[in-house]
């Protein structure tokens, strides 16, 4: 298998504080990988990292051998790693279909026409129609976002970054905050992911982690801790000792 | 998961649709250029009103829809204003379009390089910059008064007829048509820029520029390109100004024109273009009723609306022009249509 | 040349205290308040008519200064201030550049356009001689009277249990909250206090800085360029700023007239460029 992206001995300072240390990680082309840990682990700090929202202190991240550690996070977007947001992070004011549209224009290469209506090339809108329908937010396509149901502004979360399309997709607790009846959708969605796209999976739900990772690697403080096959993980005594310990250190 | 089937057409016609002419937009515009006839003696103020609200719709461009807090606008509309001035006095350009466009670009080449310290940092030091960036542009003309005639103003300059046909008639009614025109075309012009995709993705960096780059917009190029955009609205604006009154003053820079003019903006709402347009309207004829009771306390009556307009919620004294907005966005959001009844006539 | 410095020290200092209360507000609540200037003004001109006209001591007048500034900081806070902290920032900059409108016409109105002073003890004019550095006394008496507030204010701030709830809040206004520290109180109370030292340094600036109705428009891009520079997260910082922006004004002034009003803008373009996140902000943590 071929390795789609790596890191090597990631590190975050703030401060004297150390967010992340000597992360090396490895993911493989079409890969299911989770990354898992207690609170305040780093979890989100490495995703940030991924995708140029913060700049390491030292270490090289690698996108299919292409070292991308100094690039800008729209200019890695382009070579296609999206990611989504632990936090919704959407244009409160733009509907899904606006945001869609203006998702899949930027990635076919019409961001910088300024002449042209939104929406007035077919390519464009035979994606959006597309997503729209893959995410059932047909519905709801003209409301603001910041009127939509939380379930809906969750899938909006995703498709946006499917918009992108990723060859490898973060996705920063995809099901986080989303009430029992309206996690079908958000899990349909992860699951339904084209199988050529790698995604990185940060999860608190088990469950979730479970069924959907062919790959776990658990953080601890900054640190890769293990690293595995999810069978292989469960039984890890060193794992077990982190979760039943994690109520008593915080 | 039951999965609703939508028509490409329909969608398509959705988002285009949104920047199709609404009849109330052709009636507005219809009903602007009926004034040339109707009130050929309110040219004047007419005048001031058109250049008013291009400049105000310059600062839209970056305050409405890109999201940038600008208190110094005004070094552009100075600097275009004297760049036609001085353009015209010494007989360099001739001819008042040409003078104009000239301005324009000049005034752009201006924003395009002090866009990059705006890009940088907060929403306060945007404001330290903007404001800065206005009063270094103000000292540097008072201390060059061999060009730009320091305090005095620049005197002297005498504007040649439009295209060579039409000259500036002491009744300011060619200089009304004049700005009028250019209102409008320059209006055109913003109206494709906002439903363009870079328009689009000016309104998502202002909603929020985290997601805007995690979906590969390149956000600074975008901020650069529109502030550079608006500010060539502002210096032609700031050159109307001149050209009609033949006259450049220190005051185009000063921080109170700023100032006023986020007002103006404010009047009429953000991020739809009319807004600017309406505020200048209701601005200029708000000064002259009140300049003339108070002249001196002029500024009192914009700091208490300015304190009574957030106090009381911008959205709520504006909600009266939510009618215009409607018709630059045709979707009214608190109506939801059920499925299956939207097909009409888009 | 040292006496350059010295006036550059007095006048930074002075800045400092005009602009410590701004630079406080806006790092705990991320309130943008571009009205400071006209809550030193307030001081000034009390002074101004305490001192001219009533024949108030010029030493009783400052404190009363502060107490004047202070009182007028509290009532627009709770009245008026208060309903804005969670709007836009634009909303927040309309609203304060409306009260800087009002204040000046107000002012204008009452005290007239012309620039006033205030009449100072005869012993505190003129200068004197140490090792051929010129030394005004009144500046002099500025740099003392600054330099026991600011380290008056760095005790409070690192000493007190009121300045450990201010920094708490400040770091992370929510967490405070947590704690049971009620950040609504901490704020109006240094809402009032950097108001009142805003004043001070209006009272004690009307000689140098010169003091009229448009007081607070002309100096509210030093008080900016003191807390961008400066950074918001100690008092530490804008104090240097405020050096830096008081020695390089006075100093450009002096060496290069023509230039000299563009030496601060200058700081303020070559800070921004090299440090955009002020010259003194500690590295922000995610």
């Amino acid at each position: 298998m071929t390795v789609v992206l790596e890191t090597r001995n990631l590190e975050k300072r703030f401060g004297g504080i150390i967010a992340t240390g000597n992360v090396s990680l490895s993911i493989e082309k079409g890969a299911r990988h989770a990354l898992i840990g207690p609170n305040g682990a780093g979890k989100t700090t490495i995703i940030n990292q991924l995708t140029g929202v913060l700049p390491p202190t030292s270490g090289r991240i690698l996108l299919e051998g292409q070292d991308i550690t100094g690039l800008s996070a729209h200019a890695r977007v382009g070579l296609g790693l999206a990611r989504t947001f632990q936090i919704n992070q959407l244009f409160a004011d733009l509907s899904p279909l606006q945001t869609l549209g203006l998702a899949v224009s930027e990635r076919l290469g019409y961001g910088h026409d300024w002449w042209r209506v939104t929406g007035s090339k077919p390519p464009v809108m035979a994606e959006v129609v597309e997503l729209l329908e893959r995410f059932n937010l047909g519905d709801v396509m003209e409301d603001p976002t910041s009127q939509l149901p939380y379930g809906k502004q969750r899938l909006l979360e995703i498709a946006v970054a499917i918009a992108c399309r990723p060859r490898v997709l973060l996705l920063d607790e995809p099901a986080a905050g989303v009430p029992e009846d309206e996690r079908e959708d958000i899990l349909a969605a992860v699951a339904a992911l084209p199988s050529d796209v790698t995604v990185l999976l940060i999860e608190h739900d088990m469950d979730l982690v479970f069924s959907f990772a062919d790959r776990i690697s658990v953080l601890v403080n900054g640190s890769l801790f293990v690293e595995g096959k999810p069978e292989e993980v469960a039984q890890d005594p060193r794992v077990k000792a982190v979760y039943l310990g994690e109520e008593a250190h915080v | 998961m039951l999965l609703a089937r939508l028509s490409q057409e329909e969608v398509t016609g959705r988002l285009v649709g949104r920047a199709h002419w609404h009849p109330l937009e052709v009636l507005f515009w219809v009903a602007a250029f009926a004034t040339i006839w109707l009130f050929p003696s309110k040219h004047l103020i007419l005048t001031e009103i058109a250049w008013l609200a291009l400049f105000a719709l310059s600062l839209d461009l970056i305050l409405g829809y890109a999201g940038i807090v600008s208190l110094g606008h005004a070094a552009f509309f100075g600097f275009g204003a004297y760049t036609a001035a001085l353009l015209a006095k010494h007989e360099i350009i001739n001819e008042p379009v040409i003078a104009l466009v000239v301005a324009g670009l000049a005034a752009s080449a201006l924003g395009f390089v002090t866009s990059f310290l705006v890009l940088r940092g907060t929403d306060l030091t945007r404001i330290m910059v903007t404001l800065g960036v206005a009063f270094v542009l103000r000292e540097i003309a008072n201390q060059n008064g061999w060009l730009t005639g320091g305090a005095d103003g620049l005197q002297g300059v005498t504007m040649k007829p439009i295209l060579g046909q039409f000259r500036f008639d002491m009744f300011g009614h060619n200089g009304y048509v004049y700005c009028l025109v250019v209102l409008f075309v320059l209006f055109l012009l913003a109206r494709r820029i906002v439903n363009s995709p870079f328009g689009l993705s000016l309104q998502s960096i202002r909603n929020n520029p985290l997601r805007a780059s995690a979906i590969g917009i390149n956000v600074n190029a975008r901020l650069i390109a529109i502030y550079t955009i608006a500010a060539g609205y502002a210096g032609i604006a700031g050159a109307l100004l001149a050209q009609t009154q033949a006259f450049a003053s220190l005051a185009y820079f000063d921080f109170e024109r700023s100032a006023d003019l986020l007002l103006v903006l404010v009047i009429g709402g953000t991020g739809y273009l009319y807004g600017g347009i309406i505020g200048a309207v209701v601005f200029k004829f708000m000064h002259d009723y009140l300049a003339v009771l108070t002249p001196q306390y002029w500024p009192f009556w914009i700091g208490l609306l300015l304190v009574v307009l957030v106090m009381v919620g911008r959205e709520r004294i504006t909600g009266w022009t939510a009618p215009f907005r409607r018709m630059a966005d045709r979707l009214d959001w608190r109506r939801l249509r059920p499925r299956g009844e939207t097909t009409e006539g888009r | 040349m040292l006496t350059i410095l010295f006036d550059g020290i007095a006048y930074g200092m002075l800045l400092f205290v005009l602009a410590c209360g701004l630079a406080v507000t806006l790092g705990l609540m991320n309130f943008v308040n571009l009205a400071h200037g006209a809550f030193a003004m307030a001081g000034g001109y009390v002074t101004v008519v305490m001192v001219n006209r009533w024949g108030v001591p010029f030493f009783a007048a400052l404190p009363l200064a502060f107490l004047f500034s202070a009182v007028i900081g509290l009532l627009f806070e709770r009245t008026l201030y208060v309903h804005v902290y969670r709007k836009p920032h634009l909303d927040q900059v309309l609203f304060t550049i409306g009260l800087v409108f009002m204040s000046v016409a107000a002012v204008d109105f009452v005290m007239g356009s012309q620039q006033v002073f205030v009449q100072l003890p005869s012993w505190l004019e003129g200068q004197f001689t140490v090792f051929g550095v010129g030394i005004g006394r009144y500046r002099l008496l500025i740099i003392v009277i600054c330099g026991v507030l600011t380290v008056g204010l760095q005790l409070v701030l690192s000493r007190t249990r009121f300045g450990s709830r201010l920094r708490a809040a400040v770091d992370d206004a929510r967490v405070a909250r947590g704690l049971g520290i009620n950040v609504n109180r901490v704020f109006a109370l240094t809402f009032a206090f950097g108001s009142g030292l805003a004043g001070l340094g209006g009272a004690l600036g009307a000689e140098i800085l010169g003091l009229d109705p448009i007081f607070p428009l002309k100096f509210m891009i030093y008080f900016l360029i003191v807390v961008t520079v400066g950074g918001t997260s100690s008092i530490t910082g804008p104090f240097l700023a405020s050096l830096l922006l008081g020695i390089g004004d006075v100093a450009g002034k002096y060496y290069v007239p023509t230039f000299g009003s563009f030496v601060i803008y200058t700081i303020m373009i070559v800070v921004l460029i090299w440090r955009p996140q002020g010259l003194f902000a500690r590295p922000v943590g995610r």
